[in-house]
């Protein structure tokens, strides 16, 4: 048999990116599932990374009551859904349009590596999309594709 | 012969590995680490002789137009055709686009088919998505088998009369898959279609020898055969290439010059025109000079054994699946672990120094056939190790148990 001496030196970065809690709500997402009757609903996709989320909302007097997501993506765009939908539960619909790159990173409180950015916004885009005056009282799915990410 | 001991031997040769100890370099599909000799070509250029070609009269002027010229040898040598049949580009991509601009002067009359297969690169793709907008033609795609191998049956049926060219990877870069590209240049002739060999995942690791193929132009990149970026060539048959109308115009690409006209020079600098990557020339010859000396035979056996090595381990990996033929190919192992997003994979696997591409590695359209949206894909070249796959194995080994426990 050929020894196998192997010496594991970690890169801080991307290290942060996979702590171990980060991965516990990977495998268990809060709020992930359906609402049966939204007010609003979005879907957002990263064609590149094949990423895809779906956001559903019941919005009353202008406060999201309800919120859920699913679809599929990779840990760092399914932690922040996770999280951002945690956080935006509740709130006044005119503060979650005031959310910014710098609150999602925040809420995420871990090292992002810039190739994985476009997956650590992909859920802000959503929710905001999901937001957007045309969709109100519609519950309508609606799509888009947002550009970038890794090739 | 490469073993894993002369593996060791020629790494030695790449200085990035000295920089960077724990390195463990998977991606050479994409760009391949310079040895020292190209590097050391380069700053003796820049050192000792560096001026612009073709139009000094002084020394160094002359030195510099002799090894830019000397490389056009070596490079010609080494795919079997002649010097003045090498036209350098920047990489495969111009070369494609080169092709698609021009072209149509000499297309095949009562023509309007372009046959490519389903595992293009998008350079090989849309630029011929491109030609087929503005001179209305019609694109079709040959089929991948479902063992990611080409569907020769398919094949004849998509290569007709109708059938202007012909382009295709002779190596896919996602699947690996070497194609038969002697035999579908063969039926492609009696069918009198241009044919045009995407060379870029061959040339680094399998014997092409342009006469033997007979193909009509091949293209291939310098920067994944050891050589510096930005500097690519386009081979055509002379008869062709003097047949076909510039590209760039500008500088160099003349023969005389009124303010209403131009002559264009011969084959091949009436396709460079302006001042051309020198440097990228010099350090590609260089490169090649490398690969000569270590013979290609070698490095396609080494590479194959490195790979049956690979596969049989990442086998053992539970949730594996492999987008690999295991028959004919080059060393990239597509690969995707359930549960696990490619990005992921590649991400942790950056924790332990370990470089490997993910992503649907710009052949989107394949990916969409597969039904999945990327791979994790390592590819290997001849100085990777039997060590290097082992701490490959044992990180994913690790990731997987982080992700599936």
């Amino acid at each position: 048999m050929r020894s196998l001496i192997i010496k594991m030196s970690h890169n801080d970065l991307s290290e942060k990116m996979y702590r171990e809690h980060i991965l516990e709500l990977y495998k268990n997402p809060s709020n992930f599932g359906e609402i049966k009757n939204p007010t609003h609903k979005h879907t957002e996709t990263n064609s590149l990374c094949g990423d895809e989320i779906t956001v559903q909302m019941i919005i009353k007097n202008g406060k999201v009551s309800d919120v859920k997501f699913n679809g599929s993506g990779c840990v760092i765009s399914m932690v922040s859904s996770s999280l951002l939908t945690d956080k935006i539960k509740g709130m006044k619909i005119e503060d979650i349009k005031k959310l910014t790159k710098k609150d999602m990173l925040k809420l995420l409180n871990i090292k992002i590596n810039p190739a994985r950015l476009k997956c650590a916004l992909l859920s802000l885009d959503a929710v905001k999309k999901t937001l957007s005056p045309l969709k109100q009282n519609q519950g309508n799915v609606t799509r888009s594709k947002i550009k970038g990410g890794l090739n | 012969m490469i073993n894993n001991q002369i593996a060791k031997k020629l790494k030695k040769d790449f200085p990035i590995f000295k920089n960077n100890k724990d390195l463990v370099y998977l991606d050479n599909a994409s760009t391949t680490q310079k040895p020292k000799q190209v590097i050391n070509a380069i700053k003796e250029f820049y050192e000792n002789s560096n001026a612009n070609i073709h139009r000094g009269i002084y020394k160094i002027s002359q030195k510099a137009t002799e090894k830019y010229e000397n490389s056009k040898k070596i490079i010609a040598k080494f795919i079997n055709s002649s010097p003045e049949e090498i036209i350098f580009t920047r990489n495969a991509t111009e070369g494609i686009n080169l092709l698609s601009y021009t072209l149509s002067s000499i297309l095949p009359k009562g023509k309007d088919e372009i046959v490519l297969t389903e595992m293009e690169h998008h350079s090989n793709l849309i630029p011929w998505q491109q030609l087929a907008k503005r001179e209305k033609m019609k694109l079709k795609f040959i089929k991948v088998n479902p063992d990611f191998t080409l569907d020769m049956k398919d094949a004849k049926k998509k290569i007709t009369n109708k059938t202007a060219i012909l382009s295709v990877a002779h190596a896919s870069n996602t699947l690996g898959t070497i194609n038969p590209i002697q035999e579908l240049i063969k039926i492609a002739k009696k069918k009198n279609t241009l044919t045009i060999v995407d060379a870029a995942q061959s040339i680094p690791h399998i014997k092409v020898d342009v006469k033997k193929l007979d193909c009509d132009f091949l293209v291939f990149s310098g920067h994944k055969i050891l050589g510096p970026t930005g500097i690519g060539v386009l081979y055509g048959k002379k008869h062709l290439l003097e047949k076909l109308k510039p590209f760039n115009f500008g500088g160099d690409m003349i023969k005389s010059v009124s303010f209403e006209n131009a002559v264009w020079n011969d084959s091949p600098e009436k396709f460079e025109a302006g001042t051309q990557n020198i440097i990228g020339a010099i350090g590609l010859g260089e490169a090649i000079k490398y690969i000569e000396k270590i013979k290609i035979k070698n490095i396609e056996k080494w590479e194959k054994e490195l790979m049956k090595y690979a596969i049989k381990k990442i086998k053992k990996i539970k949730g594996v699946k492999i987008y690999n033929s295991e028959k004919n190919s080059t060393g990239i192992l597509s690969f995707n672990l359930k549960n696990i997003h490619p990005h992921d994979i590649a991400s942790l696997l950056d924790d332990y120094e370990i470089a490997i591409r993910a992503g649907h590695h710009c052949t989107m359209p394949l990916m969409k056939k597969l039904g999945i949206s990327g791979t994790a894909r390592a590819s290997f070249y001849f100085y990777n190790t039997f060590e290097d796959i082992d701490k490959f194995i044992k990180a994913l080994n690790k990731i997987n148990e982080k992700f599936n426990n």
